[in-house]
């Protein structure tokens, strides 16, 4: 079957099978391998992309969901060569140890503060409860998207 | 982990839906209870007809003193509805406990019954609250009580080639609820939900709704618990009754495993509905 979406603001067109998951289409029929694989059922969120704006597992659609959506994957956050202010918070603070939650992580928190800008450490714990990093090292990725929040409400 | 080859339609009408399904075909609407099925081909249709964007199917709307929440609506759409929160809070409560945001942002409250998990939390709220089932097929359209419409581990009232368009849930804006979970340390899943919906004058409560899933095989409504908290002061005594007869309600359908036996479970839900009532009075 044939599906069409944008990913990072451009329009991409394939021919793939109806099973495909949207997370294998971006990964090997659109080689953006940034969004990962991790648990594969929809707990780890190392696959979070945004669709239409919103929060998703990669992992758990189909790319025949996704057709016709507007899509942003890791690859597609920074603008005009800029980090967006999610990835640069996570390098300052070291948000990460060996890096395989992190683009999701940055995903979900970079989606999270742009709704919630202000949002206290407890929000952001709670909302992050879809992301899983097996390393441990939630404190410094608590850390980034605190700056982050504090940042987009006018604050420290 | 890939699904095993199948059709894939996407319908844009509930009439075109249901022209579509095929013997051996499942309707996909948010499909983060399916695919996961799927993957693990637990779950194995030779046929996806894709219902989410039908818009019929994902407006939640208040008339008549209830509730209609289409079948495709999101769990995150649930549970950030006026609507919803000020007839039957306790449903969104259930609803934004589904998951995470992620999973919330696409599965959908037909989906979850359909499936019939034992451990998900909106079905303790549907039953607790007398909600119905709207069910279309080629045959016409038919509503199943809550009750009915859970019928036993991950089985449910739908027949092949029938679909949820809506989920009925009556406005309960003069009651005060909650619903309240013991979530498994690594998955979240409820290992104990309950619901409470209390019609109380002045301190003493006239009537209670109760129901309890994560617990059991399916939601069940706790008519025991309930006719204990009936007419009492919700003092110690009448909680030790109604705590009594949960036990009892449950008692059946109760479920377990290694790390949660039905005899824990059992002992939580009766904790639970002490925390519920006491969530659910503010």
């Amino acid at each position: 079957m044939h599906v069409s979406m944008t990913i990072n603001g451009e329009a991409v067109s394939r021919e793939v099978e109806a099973r495909t998951l949207l997370v294998h289409f971006i990964r090997e029929d659109l080689d953006l391998t940034g969004t990962k694989i991790g648990c594969d059922t929809s707990q780890c969120g190392a696959c979070t992309i945004h669709v239409n704006g919103k929060i998703a597992k990669a992992c758990t659609l189909l790319a025949a969901q996704a057709d016709g959506a507007d899509i942003t994957t890791i690859e597609g956050l920074a603008e005009n060569g800029e980090h967006h202010p999610m990835q640069t918070a996570f390098w300052e603070n070291h948000g990460l140890q060996c890096g395989y939650c992190t683009p999701g992580m940055i995903m979900a928190s970079a989606a999270f503060v742009r709704d919630n800008p202000g949002a206290s450490e407890g929000d952001i714990r709670h909302y992050l409860e879809g992301n899983i990093c097996r390393c441990t090292g939630y404190h410094n990725i608590v850390k980034a998207v605190k700056q982050v929040a504090d940042a987009a409400a006018g604050g420290a | 982990m890939w699904p095993q080859q199948f059709d894939y339609q996407r319908a844009d009408s509930i009439a075109g839906a249901l022209a579509a399904i095929g013997a051996d075909g499942k309707f996909l609407a948010g499909g983060h209870s399916l695919l996961p099925a799927m993957k693990l081909r637990l779950s194995t249709p030779d046929q996806l007809v894709d219902i989410s964007r039908i818009d019929a199917l994902r407006g939640i709307a208040n008339g008549n003193g209830s509730l209609s929440i289409g079948g495709a609506a999101t769990h995150a759409d649930i549970a950030a509805s006026a609507a919803v929160g000020a007839a039957c809070p306790a449903l969104a409560q259930a609803c934004g406990m589904v998951g995470d945001q992620a999973v919330r942002n696409f599965g959908t409250l037909g989906g979850n019954i359909a499936h019939a998990d034992p451990a998900s939390d909106p079905p303790s709220v549907l039953v607790a609250v007398g909600a119905s089932v709207t069910i279309a097929s080629a045959d016409g359209e038919r509503t199943v009580g809550a009750e009915d419409f859970f019928v036993d581990l991950f089985e449910t009232a739908l027949d092949d080639g029938e679909l949820i368009t809506s989920i009925n849930v009556p406005d309960l804006s003069d009651h005060q609820m909650a619903y309240v979970k013991l979530p498994h340390p690594a998955s979240r899943y409820a290992i104990v939900g309950v619901c409470v919906a209390l019609m109380m004058d002045g301190d003493t409560c006239g009537h209670a709704h109760v129901g309890v899933g994560g617990a059991t095989v399916k939601a069940v409504k706790c008519a025991g618990a309930e006719a204990a908290l009936a007419g009492s002061s919700l003092d110690d005594a009448a909680l030790s009754a109604a705590v009594a007869a949960l036990s009892d309600d449950i008692g059946e359908w109760l479920t377990g495993d290694v790390a949660y036996p039905e005899a824990y479970r059992s002992a939580m839900a009766g904790v639970f509905l002490k925390r519920a009532i006491s969530a659910a009075k503010g």
